[in-house]
């Protein structure tokens, strides 16, 4: 019975897909080829994750991906006693924790504030000019930040005026830079980050001032008790993002404020991918710790996830 | 309307106390974002020997445009400027109708492949192949190893764009593609004559965002293209290097040079020209970015 009912519906399906396919032809044409792109631009270097098993070397490209030596989690049990990486990995927690909660806080403040503001240009001028640094390149800011913190920098001219002794910002070679990265990066991305808190603010119904306003709450409690939670989802579902990307600091940040001096403790993930798996071409080893970051980054991202959807509503998948 | 005008002519009369901190707070912010910029641009144009005593300045103490001479005749600025605005170029315009085009055929309903498409899309937001299997593609698999078209087709498409104007897409009447397509108009047709048009303001965020991603590229010459310098990677060589390269100059000259130019002051005027471009566009286009982030803001 079954198998006399199945082939007409498949031939239905398939007569109904071929009419639509011509269709729409044009629809195909304007998104096969940026489909394609995707598989080779995203899927295949996924497929390369195979390599975080082997051993892959230059001399092994000209065999096959079967015939490489495969490790299995040799790669990984060799990361995890390599006291190195697991510097790396303190410094990209280190790091990324420390802006997270720096980033974070800045922003919500700063929009917090903006938005008490009455003066409607005075506001929109000191928008705009607050996210300018965001669309400066790195290479710009690493060189200015290098002019104005370091030993002979503006800033230590003007501690030195106070009578402070100079202080090594740039060329310490402790966990203070992870504090410096980040400030720095409160400082290019603030602003920027702020838009989005400030138009989730102007989503709040004023109703609910003029409420608090009538009961006789003032300013502060109305920021504390509307305006905060006001943008609360909006902060949850960055906070889940950001959570999933703790391990995912870039390389170009780090390599360009950092130096010789300070590499033991601005050396991230990426940055130990690229040494070992580019500059050392130990392709597997380098695969791996990729391999290890985006599963751990996934993880989070749904652990995160789960948790922000058991305290409150707002989830991001 | 007219409680509310009352109310804001109440707000104006009634200035508090924290409303001056606020004003206060903000004009410190606006001094610290733009001081940076301020004083490198003074450098720039300051006499390098001058700098020495102490570089910290709103305006030139000694102006002079030496830095920037030594800059354009010594250093050969011009490849790299080139290559930074090619890139710029190709990079946005290309970016632009790829981008424009998929996000309209994954923003219509009835086209057959949308669901699996956009999932296939979205999917890369989260889980990427990593460094090292995408520097083998790239390089060995593709072979494009120092070629012009590592700065384009890699990052033709970035998901995010796609979102961002498909959502907007989702907010224009329905109404206006039926009736072209019970006026007869192909699906291709009904994008560049409809959509495209009415488009244009997440069009630009999505050119902008782009153009400073191109414009601020660095990693990919880094790691693809050492060959191709752009004005960014210039700039990272010279910031990087502790001296003006000493093969440069002979006998007199390095006296001359040494009392009049200094690594700083060239690195500050090569700085000011990689930063110019941005600030010159983007009291334009800011009023489309702003619109744009928080278009996606809503939407994701």
């Amino acid at each position: 019975m079954d198998g006399k009912k199945k082939p007409k519906t498949k031939k239905q399906k398939q007569k109904l897909t071929l009419k639509l396919l011509i269709k729409q032809r044009y629809l195909l044409a304007m998104s096969i080829p940026f489909v394609i792109w995707l598989i080779i631009f995203k899927f295949i270097p996924l497929w390369g994750w195979t390599m975080a098993f082997q051993e892959v070397r230059p001399k092994s490209f000209a065999l096959s991906v079967w015939e490489r030596d495969w490790v299995f989690l040799d790669h990984f049990k060799k990361l995890f006693a390599d006291p190195r990486f697991l510097q790396v990995l303190k410094n990209t927690i280190g790091t990324s924790l420390i802006g997270l909660v720096l980033g974070f806080f800045s922003a919500i403040t700063f929009a917090l504030l903006l938005n008490e503001v009455r003066n409607v240009r005075f506001k929109k001028l000191t928008q705009t000019i607050s996210y300018l640094p965001h669309f400066v390149s790195w290479v710009i800011i690493a060189s200015i930040a290098k002019m104005f913190l370091g030993d002979s920098g503006v800033i230590n001219d003007f501690l030195g005026s106070l009578g402070i002794k100079e202080v090594h910002f740039m060329t310490s070679n402790t966990s203070a830079f992870w504090v410096i990265v980040s400030v720095i990066n409160v400082w290019k991305e603030c602003g920027w980050d702020a838009i989005i808190y400030l138009s989730a603010m102007t989503g709040i119904d004023q109703g609910l001032y003029e409420a608090a306003k009538v009961d006789g709450a003032g300013r502060f409690r109305r920021m504390w008790h509307i305006t905060l939670p006001g943008i609360r989802p909006t902060v949850i579902v960055l906070l889940i993002m950001s959570i999933g990307g703790v391990l995912g600091v870039g390389m170009e940040r780090q390599m360009l404020l950092g130096n010789g001096i300070v590499k033991d403790y601005a050396e991230v993930l990426t940055w130990y991918a690229y040494t070992k798996g580019i500059g050392s071409q130990n392709y597997g080893l380098g695969t791996a710790i990729g391999v290890f970051q985006s599963a751990i980054s996934v993880i989070l991202l749904l652990v995160a996830n789960k948790v922000a959807g058991r305290i409150s509503d707002s989830k991001l998948i | 309307m007219m409680k509310r005008k009352k109310h804001k002519i109440s707000y104006i009369n009634r200035k508090t106390p924290f409303d001056y901190f606020l004003i206060l707070f903000f004009v410190v912010v606006i001094f610290i974002t733009l001081y940076p910029f301020i004083n490198v641009l003074a450098i720039s144009f300051n006499d390098a020997t001058d700098t020495l005593r102490g570089s910290n300045m709103l305006i030139p103490r000694v102006f002079t445009l030496a830095n920037y001479e030594y800059l354009f005749t010594e250093k050969n600025l011009f490849p790299p400027l080139m290559m930074s605005i090619a890139r710029t170029l190709v990079g946005t315009i290309s970016g632009v109708i790829c981008t424009a085009m998929l996000a309209y055929t994954l923003s219509r309903r009835d086209f057959y492949f949308r669901k699996i498409f956009t999932a296939m899309f979205v999917i890369t937001m989260y889980v990427s192949g990593g460094l090292v299997p995408e520097y083998l593609l790239i390089t060995r698999t593709l072979g494009l190893r120092n070629n012009f078209l590592v700065y384009i087709i890699p990052g033709v498409i970035w998901v995010y764009n796609v979102i961002l104007i498909r959502s907007f897409i989702d907010g224009l009447p329905e109404a206006l593609q039926e009736s072209a397509k019970i006026d007869g108009a192909s699906d291709f047709k009904i994008w560049y004559r409809i959509i495209v048009p009415l488009c244009k303001p997440v069009l630009a965020t999505v050119a902008l965002f782009l153009a400073v991603g191109q414009w601020n590229g660095f990693m990919d010459t880094y790691l693809y293209a050492p060959n191709l310098k752009t004005l960014q990677y210039m700039m990272y060589e010279i910031v990087n290097k502790t001296g003006i390269d000493p093969g440069n100059t002979h006998g007199q000259n390095v006296e001359v040079l040494a009392s009049s130019i200094t690594p700083q002051a060239i690195r500050m005027a090569i700085t000011i020209v990689a930063t110019l471009p941005i600030v010159i566009v983007y009291p334009f286009l800011q009023k489309y970015f702003v619109g744009g982030m928080t278009l996606g803001a809503v939407k994701d």
